[in-house]
């Protein structure tokens, strides 16, 4: 399926398979960790010049999902910029396109710790800290329940590393939409902190619900 | 120059007389290239001329050593200090490495001694510094061990360009290249930017011969544990044998075997490359103090420190390389002047007549070496990258200057352009990078624009990319480190899979902080474990000698009678493959027909030319459901029988399909990842890095998609692509079959020939699944939430 159904905190909610998380009741499109800007970023601080289209890449993707969906609103979910440099340094092209894609309906940009402002003046929407409107969306798990991103979730599966939604009780967990973005395995100790147990919902062709935490393979170990 | 009286002493002090080619090389006023047996005395004879020089007052570094291993330049240390004691010389040597202290290094820089032993990698740093002119300015000479090995991968390249900075930094350079035997020497000499040949005496001809085993190999496999008892024979006879085998995984289960038929006792280790430093290090001290009776080994041993006692070698399954095979027979060099000792072992049948090529083949010291092709452009990129580091150059003397190093002699302007921009701007299509230059040219010189740069470049140096391999360990607190898996063999495992690692047999429990954590499981027979996915072709020289065997009968008395028999009976049922001929036989077998092909062009190239025909296959609705390739033939099964092979076999079909499918082809994302490494696009991964399950960068495969999407012209993607012409692609080998096939001969059989039946039993099989790996990844989160009773 290109998307997994299930409920958090009382609202059913879809994992799209593309890593984006869709609200229908309230037609909302979360995304989390866009990273825009981020081989300029590394350019600029004399790192590697890297293959300069993953903003490209990521807009491709994200037009597809705002096609795919047509939403009210549409929240980045904290990190929508690799920096607050990068996102003033974005390209006119990628602003057009971005303002193309806001036509009609309503953009938020929730701050993160890659982009304290969280803004580029040349783009619409509002910029906010959190946003708490029947579910609190934040760029970092805070005191749940709440939807985050941040920790760029993956998972393994069939020996393939694929980025999932992580889901527990207190805490939903966005993979990273950004085309260059790097991932932390769900069982590592900080997400197994947050979501002892729960299912990750793999990302890729299609959306694969797999649980994680305790009781996991419990008879192979 | 000549031997003065004070070095004729000391000879006759040791009971020795010069060699000749010591004293020709003494004598040369140009750039040498000795070719030379191991016990020859080759690197004694590579510093004597520098020796005598300094007995002169000289300034400086005077003389440069470079070997392929950091433990040769300890071993030449102390070899060396004997001569210099015993002749009073005043000379300072030391070694500088990876693993040289940071107090020694920086002291290096500032006061460099008479003589410095160091590798590639470590040269390519010195060079970067910007005291690179100060510290090489009054080098004299430079002397390169082992170049034969070198020249075979992209570190010789490395060497080369560095090289090339040396003779413009040292005009009066005198370079020595010291080299085991080749198919080539003149193509060595011109790899080294021109050099005199001088050919050492290459002693008496091996004694080489197939071991004598009671049993027969069998049909199929590459185990060779039908040969153990008759090689644990052979090792209690011998003083010290090195057991050579062709896998890692192959080395482990036949040491297994050793063991388990080891009634004697003997000792025996084991050594290959994914064995822990420590287990490694353990044998060759075992080894070197005479410990053992015995080593099994894989190309880890291929190099290194000579241990004198060893006195036979045994090849366990067929050589695949002429060259290799003489090389690996020189360990057993106990007494220079005596014969070495050699046994091969064959694993199968089809390995009987490969053997048999290649004594032919080492009787008639007839070599074989596949053309590298021009030097690679990753590597000239990191070149630029680094020289930039030394202080600001200029593009046209540069170019020059790389073009005396041999493997860039022939490099265009264009290309050279192409690796500079790329250095400079990362060479898009979509200029993004205009104010973020890595390189920027002012005055008319090419310099960093950041110089904090340097460091990054520098942890970059070097051209050997790892797999990315994970730690073995025993669970538990302060379990003890076996060795290392690759990341990819690691995750087929599932707890309870059981593999080979260090001569036990382990049970697979868990994946923690990237560290694979095992138990011991001694009863239980391990899966097979393949945790090195590359495999050696066998030569096109030898492949060639195989193919003419096989197609001449009046050849085939010199073949062991099982061996003949069964080709007879090949030649009645069906008929022998011959040069010029292509045969492919079409047969039914337990409702699937199949298809062999005898292309002889090596394991690589063969498996390759299985995806591409099964592609073809596919869209002529011939249904194919897999294949296997082995390095003489191709077996394709599908439901549909192949009555016409021409098609299958066109050129422009064939290659329109290479195209298509390195798109998504895992062997070419590991060829980019390691080009785009050596480039410098992307950061090596250090060690101590990925100690955590966080994945600090995104995978390389993520760049390889997005240019191939964005930019399809890319450098690193044309790089990439040339790589594939080679090595695991091997396409350049398919056209080297069509190019010697002057006809296809296709047989309808009713039943599986002789030369086929031996496929049937090989492991291998490559099933074809488009939606497969999709499927399988349902299939495990399917039955892990039922398990979790959430379906």
């Amino acid at each position: 399926m290109t998307f997994h159904p299930f409920d958090f905190d009382g609202q059913a909610l879809q994992a799209r398979a593309s890593g984006a998380l869709l609200w229908p009741a309230r037609r909302w499109l979360i995304v989390a960790d866009l990273h825009l800007g981020k081989s300029e970023r590394m350019a600029r601080r004399g790192g590697a010049l890297l293959p300069p289209y993953e903003t490209l890449a990521t807009l491709d993707r994200l037009e597809a999902e705002i096609a795919a969906t047509d939403p009210a609103v549409v929240v980045s979910l904290g990190d929508g910029f690799d920096d607050d440099a990068a996102g003033r340094a974005l390209p006119d092209d990628i602003c057009d396109r971005l303002r193309a894609m806001a036509q009609g309906r309503r953009w938020i940009w929730i701050s993160g710790n890659h982009d304290p402002a969280a803004v580029c003046p040349r783009l619409p929407g509002d910029s906010l800290e959190q946003l708490s409107d029947g579910l609190i969306l934040r760029h970092e798990a805070g005191a749940g329940p709440d939807v985050s991103g941040h920790f760029h979730p993956c998972i393994r599966l069939a020996g393939q590393r694929r980025r999932c939604f992580l889901v527990g009780r207190d805490h939903l967990i966005l993979p990273a939409f950004g085309a260059y973005t790097g991932g932390l395995e769900v069982t590592d100790r900080a997400l197994q902190a947050l979501v002892p147990k729960g299912i990750a919902i793999a990302c890729g062709a299609r959306a694969l619900p797999v649980p994680v935490g305790q009781g996991r393979r419990a008879g192979a170990a | 120059m000549t031997l003065p009286p004070a070095f004729q002493d000391w000879f006759a002090r040791q009971g020795w007389q010069p060699h000749p080619h010591q004293l020709d090389l003494l004598a040369a006023t140009g750039d040498s290239l000795l070719i030379a047996p191991t016990g020859g005395g080759k690197t004694l004879a590579g510093f004597l001329p520098s020796l005598v020089a300094l007995t002169a007052p000289h300034r400086g570094m005077h003389t440069l050593y470079v070997s392929p291993l950091k433990a040769l330049t300890a071993d030449i240390a102390r070899n060396l200090s004997r001569p210099v004691a015993d002749l009073g010389l005043d000379i300072r040597i030391e070694d500088r490495t990876g693993d040289t202290k940071a107090g020694q290094r920086a002291r290096q820089r500032v006061d460099p001694p008479d003589i410095l032993l160091t590798t590639p990698e470590s040269l390519a740093l010195m060079l970067s510094y910007e005291q690179a002119p100060a510290i090489f300015g009054g080098l004299r000479r430079v002397v390169l061990d082992e170049l034969h090995a070198l020249a075979e991968n992209k570190r010789g390249d490395q060497l080369m360009l560095a090289l090339s900075r040396l003779r413009a930094l040292a005009p009066d350079l005198q370079v020595t290249g010291l080299s085991a035997t080749v198919e080539d020497p003149s193509r060595l000499a011109r790899f080294m930017g021109g050099a005199t040949v001088i050919h050492a005496d290459p002693g008496p001809d091996p004694d080489i011969a197939m071991l004598a085993t009671a049993k027969a190999p069998p049909w199929a496999g590459a185990g060779g544990h039908y040969a153990v008892s008759d090689v644990l024979e052979a090792v209690a006879q011998a003083t010290t044998t090195i057991i050579f085998i062709n896998t890692r995984a192959q080395a482990e289960l036949f040491f297994q075997a050793l063991w388990a038929a080891n009634d004697a006792n003997l000792p025996i280790g084991l050594h290959h490359g994914s064995l822990s430093r420590e287990a490694r290090a353990r044998t060759e001290a075992a080894m070197a103090a005479g410990e053992l009776r015995a080593v099994v080994a894989t190309g880890s041993l291929d190099l290194g420190i000579d241990w004198g006692a060893v006195d036979l070698v045994i090849q366990v399954g067929a050589p695949r390389n002429v060259k290799r095979l003489v090389q690996r027979i020189g360990r057993a060099n106990h007494r220079y002047n005596a014969p070495s000792r050699a046994r091969i072992v064959p694993a199968s049948r089809f390995e009987v007549i490969e053997c048999v090529a290649a004594l032919q083949a080492v009787r008639e010291r007839d070599l074989d070496g596949d053309d590298r092709g021009p030097g690679p452009l990753d590597v000239l990129c990191q070149h630029i990258l680094l020289t930039a580091c030394a202080g600001p150059f200029d593009a046209d003397a540069l170019f020059a200057e790389v073009r005396t190093a041999g493997p860039y002699a022939h490099l265009t302007r264009a290309d050279f352009d192409a690796c500079l921009e790329f250095a400079a701007t990362g060479g898009y299509a979509l200029r993004a990078y205009d104010r973020w230059q890595r390189l920027m040219e002012r005055d008319g010189l090419w310099r960093l624009r950041d110089p904090r740069a340097a460091r990054n470049l520098r942890m970059n140096i070097g051209t050997i990319v790892e797999a990315e391999m994970l730690k073995v360990r025993f669970r538990g607190r302060g379990g003890a480190p076996l060795g290392e898996v690759e990341e990819g063999f690691a995750a087929t495992l599932a707890p309870g899979d059981t593999f080979l690692i260090g001569g036990q047999t382990v049970r697979y429990d868990t994946l923690r902080e990237m560290v694979v954590e095992v138990t011991k499981q001694p009863s239980k027979e391990p899966r097979i474990a393949t945790f090195s996915g590359m495999k050696l072709a066998t030569s096109t020289q030898l492949s060639h000698r195989v193919l003419a065997l096989i197609g001449d009968p009046a050849a085939h008395a010199g073949l062991p009678a099982d061996a003949r028999d069964w080709l007879a009976l090949q030649a009645r049922v069906s008929t022998l493959p011959r040069p010029g001929t292509l045969l492919t036989e079409a047969f039914p077998h337990q409702g699937r027909w199949h298809l062999a092909v005898y292309g002889f062009a090596g394991r690589n190239a063969l498996q390759t030319l299985g995806l591409l025909m099964t592609r073809l296959m596919e869209e002529a609705g011939l249904a194919p459901l897999g294949f296997l390739a082995t390095d003489y033939a191709l077996l394709i099964w599908s439901l549909d029988p192949v009555t016409d092979p021409a098609p299958l076999l066109d050129r422009e079909g064939l290659r329109e399909g290479l195209g298509d499918w390195l798109a998504s082809n895992a062997v070419m994302k590991r060829s980019f990842r390691n080009v785009a490494t050596i480039a410098g696009l992307i950061q090596r991964n250090l060690p101590g890095a990925r100690k955590s399950g966080r994945q600090a960068t995104f995978s390389s495969d993520i760049l390889y998609d997005t240019l191939r999407k964005y930019d399809p012209d890319h450098l690193m993607l044309r790089i990439t692509a040339a790589e594939a012409s080679r090595g695991l692609v091997d396409f350049g080998r398919i056209e080297e079959m069509l190019d010697r096939t002057d006809r296809l001969d296709h047989r309808m059989l009713e039943r599986v020939s002789p030369l086929a039946a031996p496929l049937m039993l090989e492991l291998g099989r490559v099933p074809i699944a488009g939606q497969g790996r999709e499927r399988m990844a349902e299939a495990e989160a399917a039955a892990m939430m039922a398990e979790a009773g959430l379906s």
